[in-house]
C-alpha cells in the first residue's frame, strides 16, 4: 500500500493549526464560564481577598468608643474632649461620674479607651506647667490598644501645640509622634501589592494546573495526545484563557484599589502593566510545571496551595517584612517570584518610583520566566509513559 | 528494511516482536500480528494481560522497549505524527467533555482533526440524525445516559473518517443490549472501510470480531477467527476458548 492513498497525510497548513487552536481555546472558555466554582474563584475571589485584606485585617481605628472621667471640668479638659471627638477615630460614649465607674465601664466592654484627667487640670497646667492625663486601653488586643493610644496621644500633643501658640507660655511639650501615612490607609497600602501578587499566582498557576490535571483525570488528555494536535498547542491553549483572565483580574484589582481603597497609582501605569504581564508569564509557567508532575486535580490543587500560596503569604514580605526574617528564610524568599513582583509593585505603585528603580526585579522575573517556561515545555510529556 | 517491504498489500497494521517493559515487568512480550484493511480485529485478554499497553504503543501514546510496528504505512518509531492523522481513538475512560454540549464536542474534535470548517455543520446534523440524537444537539454531555455517551464518543472518534479506529474497552460498564447497539455502529464503520482495532474482556463481543487475538501474560496465545478458534479448542463459545487459554496464566487478575 502506498502512502499516497492517505488523504489526510498532507501537512497541516498554519491556518488549520490556528483553527484548532482557536477551537480549543473556545472550549476552554466554555469550561470556565459553565463551571460556577471556577467563575467564583476567578472573578469574585480577587475582590473578596482585596477587601478582606485591605479592610478587615488592618489595624486601622475608626469610631472607637471612649469614656471620659473628668473631675476638673474646666476649659482645657472640655476643649480636649471636644478635640478628641472631632475626627472620626473616637466617639464619646459616656462621661463617668466617679473613679469607681472606670473599672466597671471597662469590664462591661462598652468602650475601647478611657481618658482620665487629673484634678485641677487647668490650674496645674497654668501654674505648674504640667498636668496629667491617663489613657486606659484594653491590653488584651495589644495592636488596637497601642494604635488608639497613639492616636489619642497625638491629638493631645496637637492641642498642647495650639495652647503654646496662643499663650506663648512654655507648657510641658510632649514629643510629637508623627505618622508616616494617613493612618487609616496604612493597611491598604501594604496589602494591595501583596494581594495582586497572590491573586495572579493563584489564578495562573492553580487554575492552569488544575485544568490540565482535569483533562488527565477525565481521559481527554489521552485523546488529545493521540490526535494530530501538537502538544505545544495543547499547552498554549490551556494557558491562553488564564492569561486573559489574569489580565481581567489585574484590572479589577487596580480599579478596586484605586477607587474603593483609595490607593493611588503613584508611578507609571505602563510599567506597572509591563511588570504584571511578566509576572503573569512566570505564574503560568509555574502552573504548567506543576501540571507536568501531577495527575490529579487534587494534587494540583494541593501543590499550588501548599507549594505556592504558603510561601507567598509567609515569605514574600506580604504579611511580614522580609528584612526581619532570618537570613536563610530571606534566601528562600528570594526564590519566590511573588516577592520580586510585590517589591516592584510597591516601588512603582505606592512610592511612585520610575522604571530605573525596578530594573533589578524586572531582570530577576525575566530570568525566572524564561527558565520556568523552558523547563515546563521540555517536561510536558508527549507520550504518557 | 523499508516500509513497503514490511507492509504487504491490504495490511494496515503490522507488528513485529513488539515488546514493552516497565522496569523488570514485561507487559507486552514480543507480539507479532497483522491486521487486514477493513476488518474488525479483536484484542482479548484478562485485565493486566497487556492489551491496552499494546494498543497504546500502536497509537503513539507509549514507546515500545523493542520490536517494530507499522500503522497505516507509517513506522511507530519515527512517524507517529503521520499516524496520528490517520487514526481515531476511544479510550476505556469515557472521554468527551462533560461540560460541553453534544454539538460543541463534535465541533471541537472535528476541529482538532482538521475537518474543514464548512463540512462540520452538515456532517454533524447528518450524524445526529443517524444516531437519533437530533433533540440532544444542545444537551450537555454530562446529562446523557452512559450508553448514549459511548455511542457519541465512538461517532466522534470516527468523525474525520480515519483509516483505523482504536477502541480500548469501549463498552465497559454497559448492559449487553446496549453493547449490541454499539456494535452495530462498529459494523457500520467497518462497512465504510474503517479498520477497527478493539480490546475487550467481554467474550460475547469476541464473537462479533472478524478475527481475535487472545493475550495471556503479555503474549499472543491464539489468533484466528472466532469460528476457527472454537473448532480448534473444541469449545461451544469464545468464553470456553478463553478459559482454556487463561488457565495457564501466571498473572493474577488485578
Amino acid at each position: 500500500m502506498s502512502k499516497s492513498t492517505f488523504s489526510s497525510e498532507r501537512k497541516k497548513t498554519p491556518r488549520e493549526n490556528w483553527n484548532f487552536f482557536i477551537a480549543f481555546v473556545r472550549k476552554e472558555f466554555y469550561h470556565i464560564f459553565r463551571d460556577r466554582m471556577s467563575m467564583l474563584i476567578l472573578l469574585v475571589m480577587p475582590i473578596l481577598m482585596l477587601i478582606l485584606f485591605g479592610y478587615a485585617l488592618n489595624t486601622e481605628v475608626k469610631n472607637s468608643k471612649i469614656a471620659v472621667y473628668d473631675p476638673s471640668h474646666d476649659e482645657v479638659t472640655r476643649a480636649l474632649v471636644e478635640k478628641l471627638q472631632v475626627n472620626n477615630y473616637f466617639v464619646l460614649h459616656k462621661m463617668l461620674k466617679s473613679p469607681d465607674e472606670v473599672d466597671k465601664c471597662f469590664k462591661s466592654g462598652e468602650v475601647a479607651m478611657i481618658i482620665v484627667f487629673s484634678e485641677n487640670f487647668y490650674e496645674n497646667l497654668l501654674h505648674g506647667g504640667h498636668a496629667q492625663i491617663q489613657l486606659l486601653a484594653d491590653g488584651s488586643d495589644p495592636n488596637t490598644a497601642s494604635t488608639i493610644t497613639t492616636y489619642a496621644t497625638n491629638i493631645i500633643a496637637g492641642y498642647q501645640q495650639d495652647l503654646l501658640k496662643m499663650d506663648k507660655i512654655p507648657y510641658q511639650i510632649t514629643p510629637e509622634i508623627k505618622l508616616l501615612y494617613n493612618p487609616s490607609m496604612v493597611a491598604a497600602y501594604n496589602f494591595v501589592p501583596g494581594v495582586m501578587g497572590m491573586i495572579i499566582l493563584l489564578i495562573c498557576a492553580m487554575m492552569t494546573s488544575v485544568s490540565i490535571a482535569r483533562e488527565k483525570e477525565n481521559g481527554t488528555m489521552e485523546i488529545l495526545l493521540v490526535s494530530p494536535m501538537k502538544p505545544l498547542y495543547v499547552i498554549l491553549s490551556k494557558a491562553v484563557p488564564y492569561f486573559f483572565l489574569s489580565i481581567v483580574n489585574l484590572f479589577t484589582i487596580l480599579v478596586v484599589s484605586v477607587f474603593v481603597m483609595g490607593v493611588p497609582i503613584a508611578g507609571s501605569f505602563f510599567w506597572l502593566i509591563v511588570l504584571s504581564l511578566l509576572y503573569i508569564f512566570v505564574s503560568l509557567a509555574l502552573g504548567l510545571l506543576i501540571s507536568s508532575v501531577v495527575n490529579t486535580q487534587m494534587a494540583a490543587m494541593l501543590i499550588s496551595a501548599m507549594g505556592l500560596m504558603m510561601p507567598v503569604m509567609l515569605l514574600s514580605g506580604m504579611l511580614f517584612p522580609s528584612e526581619n526574617m532570618p537570613v536563610f528564610l530571606q534566601l528562600i524568599g528570594d526564590t519566590i517570584p511573588a516577592k520580586w513582583y510585590i517589591e516592584a509593585v510597591k516601588k512603582i505603585m505606592i512610592k511612585g518610583l520610575g522604571v530605573g528603580a525596578i530594573l533589578n526585579e524586572l531582570a530577576v522575573l525575566t530570568v525566572m520566566a524564561v527558565a520556568l517556561i523552558s523547563i515546563s515545555l521540555r517536561n510536558f510529556k508527549i507520550r504518557l509513559e | 528494511m523499508n516500509t513497503k517491504e514490511i507492509m504487504p498489500e491490504g495490511k494496515v497494521i503490522v507488528a513485529r516482536n513488539l515488546t514493552k517493559m516497565f522496569g523488570n515487568f514485561t507487559a507486552v512480550d514480543h507480539i507479532s500480528f497483522e491486521v487486514d484493511k477493513g476488518e474488525i480485529f479483536g484484542f482479548l485478554g484478562a485485565n493486566g494481560a497487556g492489551k491496552t499497553t499494546a494498543m497504546r504503543m500502536l497509537c503513539g501514546l507509549s514507546k515500545q522497549t523493542s520490536g517494530q510496528a507499522w500503522v497505516a504505512g507509517f513506522d511507530i518509531t519515527g512517524e507517529s505524527e503521520s499516524i496520528k492523522k490517520c487514526i481515531g481513538y476511544m479510550s476505556q475512560k469515557f472521554a468527551l467533555y462533560e461540560e460541553l454540549e453534544v454539538w460543541e464536542n463534535i465541533r471541537l474534535y472535528a476541529g482538532i482533526y482538521g475537518v474543514p470548517e464548512k463540512e462540520i455543520a452538515p456532517r454533524t446534523d447528518e450524524l445526529l440524525q443517524r444516531l437519533g440524537f437530533e433533540n440532544e444537539k444542545n444537551t450537555l454531555v454530562k446529562s446523557l445516559p452512559l450508553g448514549w455517551k459511548q455511542k457519541l464518543a465512538f461517532s466522534v472518534a470516527i468523525f474525520h473518517e480515519p483509516k483505523i479506529v482504536f477502541l480500548d474497552e469501549p463498552t465497559g460498564g454497559v448492559d449487553p443490549a446496549t453493547r449490541r447497539q454499539f456494535w452495530e455502529l462498529i459494523y457500520q464503520a467497518a462497512d465504510r472501510g474503517i479498520t477497527v482495532f478493539v480490546t475487550t474482556h467481554y467474550m460475547d463481543e469476541a464473537e462479533y470480531c472478524n478475527r481475535v487475538t487472545i493475550m495471556v501474560d503479555g503474549r499472543i496465545d491464539a489468533l484466528d477467527s472466532p469460528k476457527n478458534l472454537k473448532q480448534q479448542y473444541d469449545a461451544k463459545n469464545m468464553d470456553e476458548v478463553f478459559h482454556q487459554l487463561a488457565r495457564n496464566a501466571k498473572r493474577a487478575e488485578k
